[in-house]
């Protein structure tokens, strides 16, 4: 039981690190669009080329 | 020959063969284009779609046609796009371009087009391939790419063009702080969710040991510390994402107008307060879990709420962009020098110079000559009109004749245009009766949860004092008034963004309700079942010349005008190449005149083309309701072209649609009655009328209304306004968006008479939908509500019930959203 001590205040520590990390990637833009980003997979940059302009 | 027989039957020549790879229309007849797109040649409509496909495939993005939506009919490029070179203006790039160190430029592009996020790659991986282009960003949810570019390698000019050669279209976007807020926002609530919902997931962590423990391994003092834990996690949830609660029950109190978030509010702080003193004294039950669950799960059925809501905010956006961005305004007292500036920073009595295929800047008056315009965007008349001096323009209709001055008297938001803007924003805040009534039942409710509480309290107070508070707690998180006021908003969007991405435009919120409940529909006839469009219906020869020499003369003259017969003539096939001629000249009102080697050709009216042919005599003149073009040469008559107004090509299904539902058709006119007749013996209808006389149509919806009918009128919206305002519901036909639609509680604005069809089913379906939610809603909260107050329920039993109620109502809109995508 003595463990709790220790574990349950470290995973509020975790609770908020992982918040953080969210927080990070909310500014970043990364859940603006959550369609469009899922073709970069396709994307292939040798294949793309040069359009003619 | 009689309109009606021959406009029952197909039209040759646009009998389909296959559809266009690209775009997905029917490929004309006498067309052949091909593209080598996937390795297999396709077919292309036209020979823009065919340009299309070449850029695409050739810079190496075949892979768009492979995870694409497929295309449906109608997605092409709309016609007379305003040029490009305006926008390489450096002072109207003020309005929307930002500068970025030296050289770098920024802007928001509002894209044209975009179906589906293959589009928004396509584009995204094209624009970042032209020279000078730094970064592009696509927002497939908005329609909006983000570009930055050097402006010593690119212009703005050059990066719309490249997306136009992709076959969409793009406008600069005013990037307005408006848009700006949104996306904060946005991010908001979604920071707002993930703090309740981890803090949820943790705080259950903690509790899970104590539910669990039933032999004692728990020791006090462990049960102290993960206690205080929760607490720790619990404030940010209740300080930070309860904001939106709070911030609104407040603003209910204010206004004394208890709204459905106040029971909640006073929930969540009671339920707080007491674990708080029950942490610090060390003894008696917490309810963390509880509180930090609600808040998750309302958050969440309010982010889905809302990301409908955005959604179908999208769809109805692209109706308010038709205006120009750009004016060119005349200095005072000069008749051709000027600026080019932002449209919406004209004023009334500016003068504006319009240059012929743009766009009217603002409403105004036309200051000298004659012009001819295009009006159909706002009225839903094709027809061009012709506008003399001191005739009123439309802000939205495209000048199609030489370049004209006019003097603005209405600008920005106060032009009709804008007038539609709002009243399609008015739509939104109309709410059908069966909703604005359960929003006075949720209302109701909401005085009777916190009396029940408090009547709870006070009960409990004299019986059990321990269990007073946690009962009243209960009784405040338990009722869900909340299932009540989310069962019909997520409905609704979810139906006005399904309506509007069919090319149907709701003005009445109201109208949903009505829509669902037809049981007649009166139909108008003409502009209605037919198209208001011209088609060659009868060549008459008058000289020796062959039909496809007629044809082909009266196209190469016809080619650069865009009158709709000319757009008739166009359409139809005839083979061999076209016809040489010079110095071709429009001549307003009359008709078009040219040369063919020596000699004179003219088509137009009969005194124009009669004019160099001898005089009309001896040939037909045009019976009333006839439009017919002459076509004559120095030497003598050539022919006699006959256009007609063809039955619109679904009219058939949508007859056939009616029937299947069981709906009574009637088709009244004010047109002849012989043609009203032959119209309704081609659709197979009984119940027809002609000659009507507005006013009589308007007594005729009343009286199919008192024999106990519910009647649905579908009209031009023009001059019919008094029956649609009649009928219990209304449907305008308007191309563009139809001024009209001020009358109509739905305007057709995709032409597409099914429309009507698609519309009653997502009507029903909604309001099924919305009963569903409110038969739910009421039945869970009879129930809860005494079994809360007799402490039947705990808290935790209690948050999980309110949010599952509304989760149940969110899901069961979900549902809906789905089905009607």
């Amino acid at each position: 039981m003595e463990s709790l001590y220790l574990l349950v205040p470290v995973s509020v520590v975790l609770v908020l690190a992982a918040g953080w990390v969210f927080w990070r990637a909310l500014e970043s833009g990364q859940f603006d669009d959550l369609e469009r980003p899922g073709l970069d997979l396709l994307d292939d940059d040798d294949k793309g080329g040069k359009p003619p302009v | 020959m009689n309109p009606a027989v021959t406009a029952a039957g197909p039209s040759p020549s646009f009998e389909a063969r296959a559809a266009c790879f690209h775009c997905g229309l029917p490929v004309p007849g006498g067309i052949d284009l091909r593209a080598t797109v996937l390795g297999r040649s396709r077919e292309m409509c036209c020979s823009g779609c065919q340009a299309v496909a070449g850029t695409i495939v050739a810079a190496g993005f075949e892979s768009y046609y492979e995870t694409r939506d497929p295309p449906h009919a109608g997605d092409a490029l709309p016609a007379g796009l305003p040029s490009i070179s305006i926008y390489d203006d450096p002072l109207a790039q003020r309005q929307f371009v930002a500068r970025v160190g030296g050289h770098g430029r920024e802007t928001l592009l509002a894209l044209d087009g975009i179906r589906c996020a293959a589009c928004a790659w396509l584009n995204e991986r094209y624009l970042r391939g032209l020279p000078g282009v730094a970064s592009v960003s696509v927002n497939y949810a908005t329609r909006r790419a983000q570009v930055r570019w050097d402006d010593r390698l690119a212009t703005l000019g050059g990066i719309i063009g490249a997306v136009r050669r992709l076959g969409y279209d793009a406008y600069p976007f005013d990037a307005g702080k408006q848009r700006l807020n949104d996306r904060k926002e946005q991010r908001a609530a979604i920071w707002r969710l993930f703090v309740a919902g981890f803090g949820a997931m943790q705080v259950m962590m903690y509790a899970v040991p104590r539910y669990i423990d039933d032999t004692g391994t728990l020791t006090a003092e462990a049960d102290q510390v993960m206690r205080w834990a929760s607490l720790v996690l619990t404030l940010p949830v209740l300080l930070f994402a309860c904001g939106p609660f709070f911030s609104s029950a407040l603003k209910d109190l204010r206004a004394r107008r208890p709204g459905m978030d106040v029971p909640v509010s006073l929930g969540i702080l009671a339920g707080f307060a007491a674990s708080v003193w029950a942490t610090v004294a060390g003894g008696g039950a917490v309810y963390f879990d509880s509180i930090t669950m609600l808040v998750f799960l309302l958050l969440g059925a309010r982010h889905l709420e809302s990301s409908a809501r955005r959604k179908a905010a999208v769809q109805l956006d692209r109706l308010a962009r038709w205006m120009p961005a750009f004016a060119f305004r005349l200095r005072p007292g000069s008749g051709s020098d000027g600026e080019r500036m932002v449209a919406h920073d004209l004023c009334a009595g500016d003068r504006v110079l319009v240059a012929p295929g743009e766009t009217v800047p603002a409403d105004g008056i036309l200051l000298a000559g004659s012009a001819n315009v295009d009006e159909s965007l706002l009225t839903g008349e094709s027809r061009p009109v012709d506008k003399t001096a001191g005739a009123a323009l439309i802000g939205g209709s495209i000048n199609l004749s030489q370049p004209l001055a006019m003097r603005v008297t209405a600008a920005g938001l106060e032009t009709q245009a804008a007038a539609i803007g709002r009243l399609i924003e008015r739509a939104a805040a109309g709410r059908p009766r069966l909703v604005e009534a359960a929003d006075r039942v949720a209302q109701v409710l909401t005085g009777v949860v916190l009396a029940t509480a408090f009547a709870t309290l006070g009960g409990w107070l004299l019986v059990n004092p321990s269990q007073a508070a946690w009962a009243a707690i209960a009784v405040l998180m338990v009722t869900c008034p909340c299932a009540l006021g989310l069962a019909a908003p997520i409905v609704l969007t979810s139906a006005t963004g399904a309506l509007a991405r069919r090319g149907i435009v709701l003005t009445r919120g109201a109208a949903i309700e009505s829509l669902a409940k037809v049981t007649d529909v009166v139909l108008d006839k003409t502009g209605t079942l037919t198209e208001g469009k011209y088609r060659l219906a009868h060549i008459e020869l008058l000289g020796d010349a062959s039909r496809d020499e007629c044809l082909k003369l009266a196209q190469a003259l016809e080619s650069g005008s865009r009158h709709p017969m000319a757009n008739a003539l166009m359409a139809v096939p005839c083979g061999g190449a076209p016809a040489g001629l010079q110095g071709v000249t429009h001549c307003a009102g009359n008709g078009i005149e040219a040369s063919i080697g020596a000699k004179r050709i003219r088509i137009g009216s009969l005194r124009f083309a009669g004019g160099i042919a001898g005089g009309p005599a001896g040939i037909a003149e045009p019976q009333p309701g006839e439009s017919v073009v002459y076509l004559a040469t120095e030497s003598g008559w050539l022919a006699r072209l006959q256009f007609e107004d063809a039955l619109r090509s679904d009219a058939a299904q949508l007859v056939e649609g009616l029937r299947a539902r069981g709906i009574k058709i009637h088709l009244v006119s004010g047109d002849d009655p012989a043609v009203v007749l032959e119209v309704a013996r081609a659709l197979g209808l009984e119940r027809a009328r002609g000659g009507v006389l507005p006013r009589d149509k308007q007594e005729y919806v009343a009286s199919q209304q008192s024999a106990g009918a519910r009647v649905a009128m579908v009209g031009d919206g023009l001059n019919d306004a008094p029956e649609l305002a009649q009928a219990d519901v209304s449907f305008a036909m308007g191309e563009g968006a139809a001024l009209a639609q001020r009358y109509a509680d739905l305007v057709l604005s995709s032409g597409k008479l099914t429309g009507a069809l698609d519309a009653m089913t997502i009507a029903t379906g909604a309001m099924r939908a919305i009963k569903q939610n409110f038969a739910w809603a009421l039945a869970y909260n009879a129930l809860a509500l005494p079994a809360a107050a007799f402490g039947l329920i705990g808290p935790w039993e209690a948050a999980i019930g309110m949010a599952a109620s509304s989760f149940a109502v969110v899901l069961n809109s979900s549902r809906f959203m789905a089905a009607v995508r």
